[in-house]
């Protein structure tokens, strides 16, 4: 007697995931890209913010450049006479975190949100989505700009300000699959069971509300390291002594129009194939998981 | 209909209040005005004078008082920095902004419409690759960068236009404008293309769907079995019909255009409301950016009032249920 053959889930997401070229490239790029921020002390040549390892000496060197004492500048130097290619890897790691922390922090916090307006319906249902639409109706980057003229700088800030603008997308998906889920059977047999209220939501409804939670999530990780290098650029957004890609890039700004390119232009380069790779997989990853779009 | 007028009316005005609230609020904790804009070096007496005169002495909730009443008639405060009314600052600047916008918008249909009717057309060509992968890097970077490398290729490599500044304007109708000089026109390019990049990418991914579905319609099929011209099957058939939903999507992405005008205006020194608003937070010029914030939040609150207005007016399914919610 033979068995048929069971796919598990994650298997045949695998498996589609690897059908396109493109994707996988895009992964492959994503993974490398976490990596240079994870391990960011042993890869990059120098540590761009300890006094002892950069040279004054050296400011302003084009890419390809050697240093005055040997070092070999790949991507050339700033002003004061840092490492581009390491100063780069150093202000990915932040703009990374500051991103991945924010978001994690709004799908938190628009999960919960999202699940007790589908629990509790009326008032307090109405009331969540209503501050939802309101949220939604204002573009993201000015309510982050106008939090932050009120808030001041600061990493925290930037965190908050982002949570601030991004739980509303994930509280409105959420409660769309979670006021599906809730009439379903499972969820009335854990209820006859008089399970706790918060046990069902995370137990039971959570997971099964994550697939386009996680499509949005990647996407906006993507939105979130824009916003925060706009608003680093502005002027407004992480302090001096952390910079990120888009603190590195307004730096450079100032060098741009007497022809040192290199201080402004390889951060924006770094930050836009994170971008671009992180987009990607993400609209391969809703590709995959919307049945609609199924082969 | 009226109640839900009403209804909707009222909530707009609560979110009017609660966002002046929460901006004067905290604002007021951001830092000291006092430090920044009065001359230490001033004897005693000149300082507190200083104070008196912009009003920094009174305890917070006079303050805040005379902050309502202002924004009720309209008189939202005296800018420290350029001692002139914050309002009337920022409607001096508004005309350059708009100005900005509409090329942008101009741009974005011009350029966007023609390439993504390209790509909806011949899909398979290489041309359209290359068009829907520049609209996903149009989509992916960020529009400061683009800025950055928009003044590296044109003023700095090529020296063909110039990085910043709103160059020679000429008034029109009693208001400056840069569109009718040469040179004006030469600084208007750079930063309107810029403010146009995410909605060219935008405006090609609608027409192109628009395109690809519309040429598979019958009357685009009987235009050509009767014999009419591509040119005109592709001019009048097809662009008639893709025009209607990138006309409301790029309608609703107005205010859009408003808040990236900030990144824009920064990046080419354009002096529009964007500039005098990272200006003012720099310099901690509390009554500009109140005033710029109450303005955005007024401005985008009536959008969405007509639009919601419009929508509930198209379809009675709307009010009926906002009725009984």
């Amino acid at each position: 007697m033979s068995t048929i053959p069971v796919e598990s889930p994650f298997k045949r997401f695998a498996e589609d995931f690897f059908s396109s070229p493109t994707a996988v490239i895009a992964g492959f790029g994503v993974l490398v890209i976490a990596c240079l921020a994870i391990f960011a002390g042993p890869i990059s040549p120098q540590n761009p913010y300890d006094l002892a390892e950069i040279n004054i000496m050296d400011g302003s060197l084009p890419p390809g450049s050697v240093g005055f004492d040997g070092f070999y500048y790949l991507l050339g130097t700033d002003e004061q006479g840092r490492d581009m290619l390491s100063a780069m890897i150093y202000g990915l790691r932040i703009s990374l975190s500051v991103s991945l922390i924010a978001v994690g922090s709004a799908v938190f916090i628009g999960m919960s949100l999202g699940m007790l307006a589908a629990w509790a319906g009326g008032r307090i249902e109405s009331l969540i989505m209503r501050a939802v639409d309101i949220q939604l109706s204002f573009p993201t980057l000015l309510v982050a700009l106008l939090l932050l003229a009120i808030l001041g700088k600061g990493v925290d800030k930037v965190i908050i300000a982002l949570v601030l603008v991004q739980w509303a997308y994930f509280a409105r998906t959420v409660r769309a699959a979670a006021l599906v889920e809730i009439r379903k059977d499972y969820v009335m047999a854990a209820r006859c069971l008089a399970l706790h209220p918060m046990r069902i939501l995370f137990g039971h409804v959570m997971p099964n509300c994550l697939p386009p939670i996680i499509v949005i999530a990647t996407v906006q990780v993507a939105n979130a390291i824009a916003i925060e290098a706009s608003l680093s650029f502005l002027g407004v957004g992480v302090p001096i002594t952390e910079p990120s890609l888009g603190l590195l890039i307004s730096n450079g700004f100032g060098y741009l129009l007497s022809g040192r390119y290199w201080i402004s232009f390889y951060p924006g380069v770094m930050l836009l194939v994170t971008l671009v790779c992180i987009n990607v997989v993400g609209d391969h990853i809703r590709e995959i998981l919307n049945p609609r779009t199924k082969k | 209909m009226l109640a839900y007028l009403i209804r909707r009316l009222g909530q707009s005005f609560l979110v009017m209040a609660v966002m002046a609230t929460i901006v004067f609020f905290g604002l007021y904790m951001v830092g000291n005005p006092i430090d920044l804009l009065i001359n230490p070096e001033d004897d005693l007496a000149a300082q507190e004078e200083a104070i008196r005169r912009l009003g920094l002495d009174q305890p917070v909730y006079i303050q805040f008082l005379q902050f309502l009443k202002g924004v009720a008639t309209g008189n939202l405060g005296v800018s420290f920095v350029h001692n002139t009314p914050a309002l009337e600052l920022i409607l001096s600047r508004l005309p350059a902004t708009l100005e900005l916008a509409f090329f942008a918008m101009l741009f974005a249909v011009l350029i966007g419409i023609p390439l993504g009717m390209f790509a909806g057309l011949y899909p398979k060509s290489p041309g359209s690759r290359i068009i829907m992968g520049g609209s996903i890097i149009g989509f992916s970077t960020p529009n400061f960068w683009q800025g950055l490398m928009l003044i590296m290729l044109f003023a700095v490599f090529w020296r063909v236009l110039p990085s910043g500044g709103r160059g020679e304007t000429t008034e029109l109708f009693g208001v400056p404008v840069s569109f009718l000089t040469l040179d004006g026109l030469k600084h208007l390019i750079l930063p309107a293309l810029n403010l146009a990049i995410f909605k060219i990418s935008l405006v090609i991914r609608l027409s192109r769907a628009g395109t690809a579905e519309v040429s598979l319609q019958d009357y685009v099929k009987y235009a050509r079995a009767r014999g009419l011209s591509e040119k005109r099957v592709v001019g009048v058939h097809i662009l008639k019909n893709i025009l209607i939903p990138v006309v409301t999507v790029l309608g609703l992405e107005l205010g859009n255009v408003i808040a990236f005008a900030v990144v824009t205006e920064t990046v080419f020194a354009w002096p529009g409301i964007g500039k005098l608003l990272i200006d003012s937070i720099g310099l901690l010029d509390r009554p500009v950016v109140v005033a710029y914030m109450m303005l955005t939040v007024f401005m985008f609150v009536m959008i969405n009032f007509f639009v919601d207005m419009a929508y509930s007016m198209l379809d009675p399914r709307i009010r009926i249920k906002a009725g009984k919610a």
